[in-house]
């Protein structure tokens, strides 16, 4: 009955000072874009958290499935080759 | 604690042997330690019991607002009202965190919101305790904050991902709670007149009792808690937390000079910890079925804001759908 007048979900996103990307850090319900950025600033940076806030609508994110773990991400386990560790350097050729 | 009335089935803990491939499957990963996310596989019952332990937690959060709200406009300074002021903000903070957590296992905000109202779904012991003097704000912030971070602290751990990182959160935030409220009491009991000294003991003395109940019913009392540890959204005992609390609480209040209303309080060196009384628990149960001093007036406070606000939400709501129409026609 009152589901269907809540407010969207949005997803909020801050970068933070240090110049590192834009993080997830949670989700709140508003009304439209600014609206959830008003929200955001008060619900996730009371303490200086960011300088900086994306929201985009839950509904908008697209997502892979958990049932697609395998596929998706075990062609990259069994190449230890991608890793600087996989390759001897002496060390006389100094630090690399 | 703040989820302390958390039934589970009931029913006995399962053998890995005896749970269904998938279920196994999900136990398994518990035990390696790895985080459950909203999407992937998890049993029904795993399901309702955190909706309804994170909705505890986050109904406690809001209402846990009121007993302090009660205070912000006479504290004595502008300073203290700041304070208060921005610990009540993480408190609503908190409770919004809790709620979108509960939200990715299905259920909807109104829907807890709703279960709150109808007394479905319960908020922690504590808040329906009435705020009687300025005292009470040091006494809420020392005891009531202090036995919160004391279950939340292991609760980061949890196997649920999104309760795990609200956690997080929240912890980060819960250490200026308890500070600021020791730091009133330092002011009164230490530093402050004779009758500032008085509604120190006081407060004390009202709130010690109710904050040993925050930690639910003794383990013996408790026998629903066993399924809720193999699903690690739960991580002590009760008992073993509450033990933990006395034990750091004792001295803070030897520092200000206070005495723990409780005769049989006293050192063990058996078992390195204090003896102590267990709180009256007919009291508890009386609270927690809605008897307590303050809980008709929580509940009401909590629906009046729910109604009065109707209309600001629709209104928004509709406001934004029509600026989002004209954006629309205008290409
Ligand atoms: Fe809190
Ligand atoms: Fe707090």
């Amino acid at each position: 009955m009152s589901n269907s007048k809540e407010w969207p979900l949005w997803e909020v996103f801050i970068r933070g000072q240090h110049g590192m990307s834009h993080r997830h850090v949670g989700s709140l319900h508003a009304t439209d874009a600014e609206h959830a950025i008003k929200n955001a600033r008060d619900v996730y940076t009371r303490r200086n958290e960011g300088v900086s806030i994306w929201v985009v609508q839950a509904k908008d994110i697209a997502a892979s499935s958990p049932s697609d773990k395998g596929p998706l991400f075990e062609p990259a386990s069994d190449k230890i080759y991608r890793h600087p560790t996989f390759y001897d350097i002496p060390d006389e050729a100094g630090n690399m | 604690m703040y989820a302390q009335q958390v039934k589970s089935t009931g029913k006995k803990v399962v053998s890995l042997e005896e749970m269904s491939p998938a279920d196994r499957d999900f136990q398994e990963r518990i035990n390696r330690g790895e985080k459950i996310e909203p999407k992937d596989y998890m049993p029904a019952a795993y399901r309702t019991n955190l909706i309804r332990q994170i909705g505890q937690h986050a109904h406690s959060e809001i209402v846990g607002q009121l007993p302090e709200g009660n205070w912000i406009t006479r504290a004595p300074t502008l300073e203290r009202k700041a304070n208060l002021l921005a610990k009540v903000q993480d408190e609503a903070g908190h409770g919004l965190y809790l709620y979108c957590a509960a939200e990715t296992l299905g259920v909807t905000r109104d829907e807890m919101f709703e279960m709150l109202h109808e007394g479905k779904m319960k908020y922690s012991s504590i808040f329906n305790y009435p705020t009687l003097t300025w005292a009470d704000m040091g006494a809420v912030g020392w005891l009531v904050d202090g036995a919160a971070i004391m279950n939340q602290v292991p609760l980061q751990r949890t196997s649920y991902g999104p309760y795990a990182r609200a956690m997080v959160r929240i912890c980060k935030e819960e250490s200026f709670h308890q500070r600021q409220g020791y730091h009133i009491m330092i002011k009164m009991a230490k530093e402050g007149t004779e009758d500032q000294k008085r509604m120190a003991q006081d407060a004390l003395n009202r709130f010690w009792y109710p904050a040993l109940m925050m930690f639910g019913p003794s383990d013996n009392d408790s026998v629903h808690s066993a399924q809720s540890m193999a699903w690690k959204i739960k991580m002590n005992t009760n008992d073993e937390l509450r033990q933990k609390f006395v034990d750091e609480t004792v001295p803070q209040a030897a520092y200000l000079g206070l005495t723990i209303p409780d005769e049989n309080l006293q050192w063990n060196a058996e078992t390195e910890q204090y003896d102590y009384s267990e709180p009256d628990w007919n009291e508890f149960h009386d609270v927690i079925s809605g008897n307590g001093p303050c809980n008709t007036e929580r509940l009401g406070a909590r629906r009046k804001a729910w109604d009065d606000g109707a209309w600001v939400r629709e209104a928004m709501m509709a406001h934004a759908e029509k600026k989002a129409q004209r954006k629309a026609a205008l290409g």
